[in-house]
């Protein structure tokens, strides 16, 4: 077993089952290749009934009569037992998102394409949405099946499309609210809540965070001015149902030219003047080749792959690939893996919560029976609870963020735990070779082997510095 | 709280440490000990403009249209403040704080930074320097290590517990004595550094057994980063054994439970003098009005927050300076969307004991279209360095030089702001 294959399996896949580092064979990069060239596998099974965004929204048009005849936003405000707009949310669609993350995790638990899967991790991070804004609760796993999926084996500029119309993405960041000045709904209900008026202008929420933090980058160049163009670009990129807009007959995206500012743009230096959603479109496939674009992109594959201050050189290479491809994935990925530095450091890079937990239920399948209340409490409590990232820019990728004393306590506690329920039948220092082979130090088998129960045995291999990386 | 033998234990100890003959005491008589610092951070740009609502300049309710707050004395209107400024009516706690000149108030206030992303613009904040990115550590935890121009330690020697050495630079596996603390699951990047910084969040799992403790204490002897997290997890642990939970939802006000353990971990004789709270959910586009808006529910647990903190710190907040600020304030106008975008200056708060509160702090620039940044947004007339500078220098008597050249570099241009603390 060689340091490779423990790289492979552990930081570039999602942790070992049993008997993966053996499955692999004498060629680690070329296991990973494999995942993610050629025709997109189908779904993982564990994804199957989750509903669609089309299928979710259909319960908006419910959700909203409901606000109206609960009575909310005209009740007094007592802080003790509010119902809020998002509570009442919450209640009708709270359930789906436990089968949402019980899916998701269970999916990852299992895979046998677990690269492909960490990528589809990698890019919702990098296109986040998320549930902490109520309207979204509802789409964030629809988002990840339908904008992300499809499109990590093929083009960037695909995904970014894909990502800017879904309708999470256009709750998420209100670009449903953004309209043209003068627009006034026609024709149409308008919403008699007060938590609710009709947009009269512009947002720039999207427009700025595809910027900086989907193309771009923050520094990639661009001026205010080119976002609140940016953002009359957009205007009429929306969905139906929305509050104000209760048409249900085909929910999901829809290009709105009533909403559309008209006319040519100048944004960048460069003038746009399609009409409707093909200047959108335009726009959109510049950012995606944008030499700024390919560089971002780069450094945060390098970063989530390679290390926490990504070495400049592996970060060229990608970003050549991405540049000299027009962000085929795959070949920015083959250049990822054929970046020396991928290969130079073993557990290089701390997990995060949701990589911790998945990598031990990897490890021990017995665990996957776990009740999916428990591992999104437990989740929670570490910090990282599934589809609920605290901002538009997504989970942070770097030890400095998660390996506080508190993060480390939940760890621990967590590790105390399923070792005590689950410990008593196997072998952990055979866990800890088959899952980490010549990375495991003296000093953690010293202490595995002198551990006075399996359990604790256990235990200490979970919270080991060794598992604890990747 | 501190007893004469008490800090004469304390005093020992530092003195051992630092290898001085005598400590020189930041503020006289050892009062520095007793004095706490809160950094409770609002991410996603805090709206100043609804927060404290400039209800005297009459361009006000011109540009705010819909969104402004209405005058002191209308239904819905602001809770007044000086005749010119009001505060928010989501805020009647911190209202009665101001009463009680516990609570000053500070307007047309903002960090170096006048781009508008969040992320570039709280990092900042946080790292002390005029850039994103500036450096990898925080101011906070800068100021519990930085020392005086004689070399010895003003302010980490001191009030540190007596568990036992406290240098912040140990390896991790002696005691720690952490001074500073961070409420939730992760340390915000302005309380890391060289310091060691306790953290707590609440958890539903039992306590792992003293056994595996002490086994995973070895094994994590020789790694740096996880060798340190686990001291300070240790010791938060212990302080936190003997806490009463419950008592506040946490499920509906994660923000309020995590005040009341700041309250009471602060409050201890022995333990940390700083913490941080950080606080999500103030970037608000769309929607701003309305008794259910994320706006008002985010004014109104920051209200319950600052009434819980300063109970659970019993008299320990009669030494305590509470730093209330955001990463940006919000455009003048709104958009179109009944909420609003990101701006450039806006509001912030400095409570507790140890403030000359009762004022409103402003250099009002106006909200007449000439004199707006970018012809958009509130313009700054403040540097929230100055306000943190003073405050280092207050509560936790800190010399110029140390947050001259170690806390804030390349600032001597923005003075403390003066006169802000007892």
């Amino acid at each position: 077993m060689s340091i490779d294959q423990v790289i492979a399996v552990n930081r570039f896949g999602l942790g070992a089952q049993p008997g993966d580092l053996a499955a692999i064979g004498s060629d680690p990069r070329g296991w990973l290749m494999r995942q993610v060239h050629g025709p997109s596998p189908a779904p993982p099974t564990e994804l199957a009934g989750l509903p669609s965004s089309g299928e979710a929204l259909k319960a908006y048009p419910r959700w909203i009569a409901s606000l109206a005849s609960s009575g909310v936003g005209t009740m007094s405000g007592a802080m003790d037992g509010m119902r809020t707009v998002e509570g009442t949310f919450r209640e009708q669609l709270g359930p789906g998102i436990l089968r949402e993350v019980a899916a998701r995790l269970a999916a990852a638990a299992a895979t046998v394409l677990p690269f492909r899967e960490r990528l589809v991790w990698f890019w919702a991070n990098h296109f986040t949405v998320s549930a902490e804004k109520a309207l979204v609760f509802a789409l964030t796993g629809s988002f990840e099946r339908e904008a992300i999926r499809p499109h990590v084996g093929g083009r960037f500029a695909d995904m970014l499309l894909a990502s800017t119309r879904h309708p999470a993405m256009l709750l998420y960041l209100d670009n449903h609210l953004s309209v043209r000045a003068g627009w006034r709904p026609q024709g149409l209900r308008a919403s008699r809540s007060t938590a609710f008026p009709s947009p009269t202008g512009l947002n720039e929420n999207l427009a700025r965070e595809i910027l900086e933090l989907h193309t771009l980058g923050v520094n990639g160049g661009y001026t205010q001015a080119d976002v609140t163009e940016f953002a009359r670009v957009i205007t009429g990129w929306t969905l139906r149902p929305t509050m104000f807009d209760l048409d249900e007959s085909s929910p999901g995206f829809v290009f709105d030219p009533g909403r559309h500012e008209p006319g040519p743009r100048r944004l960048f230096g460069a003038i746009y003047g399609q009409d409707g959603m093909a200047q959108g479109e335009a726009v959109l496939r510049h950012l995606a080749s944008h030499p700024a674009t390919a560089l971002h992109v780069a450094t945060k594959l390098v970063r989530h792959f390679i290390a926490d201050d990504p070495p400049p050189g592996a970060v060229a290479a990608v970003a050549k690939s991405f540049r000299d491809s027009d962000g085929h994935l795959p070949t920015v990925y083959a250049a990822l893996l054929n970046a020396p530095e991928a290969w130079r450091q073993p557990l290089a890079k701390l997990k995060s919560p949701v990589e911790y937990v998945v990598s031990c239920l990897r490890a021990l399948p017995g665990l996957r029976a776990a009740q999916p209340q428990v591992l999104y409490a437990i989740l929670r409590g570490m910090g990282q609870r599934p589809f609920f990232a605290p901002s538009p820019q997504g989970w942070p990728d770097t030890a400095q963020a998660w390996s506080g004393g508190d993060a480390l306590w939940k760890r621990i506690e967590w590790a105390g735990i399923v070792a005590s329920r689950t410990g008593s039948g196997m072998d952990p220092l055979r866990l800890a070779i088959d899952g980490y082979g010549p990375a495991v130090g003296g000093p953690t088998r010293r202490a595995i082997e002198r551990a006075e129960s399996r359990q604790q045995g256990l235990a200490l291999w979970l919270a080991s510095p060794e598992f604890q990386r990747r | 709280m501190t007893t004469r033998r008490n800090l004469l234990h304390l005093m020992g100890a530092s003195a051992a440490l630092a290898g001085l003959p005598r400590l020189a005491f930041a503020v006289p008589g050892g009062r520095a000990s007793e004095r706490r610092l809160v950094f409770v951070f609002l991410r996603g740009g805090m709206d100043g403009l609804s927060a404290v609502p400039p209800y005297g300049d009459p361009q006000y309710a011109v540009r705010r249209g819909p969104l402004a707050v209405p005058a002191p004395g209308v239904q819905g209107g602001a809770l007044d403040l000086d005749g010119r400024f009001g505060l928010n009516p989501n805020l009647p706690e911190m209202h009665r704080l101001y009463a009680a000149r516990q609570l000053a108030v500070l307007h047309a206030v903002a960090s170096p930074y006048r781009e508008r992303s969040h992320f570039d613009a709280q990092n900042l904040v946080e790292n002390g320097t005029a850039k994103p990115f500036g450096r990898q550590t925080g101011w906070l935890n800068l100021a519990l290590v930085a020392r005086a121009p004689g070399g010895e330690r003003t302010f980490s020697g001191i009030a540190s517990g007596g568990a036992g050495p406290s240098d912040t630079r140990s390896s991790a596996t002696g005691s720690s004595g952490a001074l500073g603390f961070a409420l939730g699951p992760s340390v915000p990047l302005v309380l890391r550094g060289p310091a060691q910084i306790g953290s707590w969040s609440p958890s539903k799992l039992p306590v792992p057994d003293a056994d595996l403790l002490e086994r995973l204490g070895a094994l994590y002897r020789d790694d740096p980063l996880l060798g340190r997290s686990f001291a300070v997890a240790r010791e938060a642990q212990a302080m936190m054994e003997s806490r009463n939970p419950g008592g506040v939802d946490s499920a509906t006000q994660p923000v309020v439970e995590l005040a009341r353990a700041a309250g009471e971990i602060l409050g201890k004789p022995d333990g940390p003098r700083v913490a941080t709270i950080d606080f999500g959910g103030w970037d608000t586009h769309i929607s701003q009005l309305g008794e259910y808006s994320q706006l008002t529910r985010s004014l109104r647990q920051l209200d319950r927050a600052v009434a819980t903190l300063e109970a659970a710190l019993g008299p320990a907040w009669r030494h305590t300076a509470v730093l209330i600020v955001t990463e940006f304030g919000r455009a003048v106008a709104p958009n179109g969307s009944g909420g609003t975008d990101h701006g450039t200056a806006g509001a912030a708060f400095v409570a507790g004991g140890a403030v000359r509160g009762g004022r409103v702090i402003a250099d009002w620039p106006g909200l007449g279209l000439e004199a707006l940044h970018e012809a958009r947004d509130l313009r700054p007339t403040l540097d929230l360095r100055a306000v943190f500078k003073a405050a280092l220098a207050a509560q936790l008597g800190l010399g110029e030089a140390a947050i001259e050249m170690e806390v804030f570099p390349d600032s001597r241009s923005t003075k403390p702001l003066t006169d802000l603390f007892v």
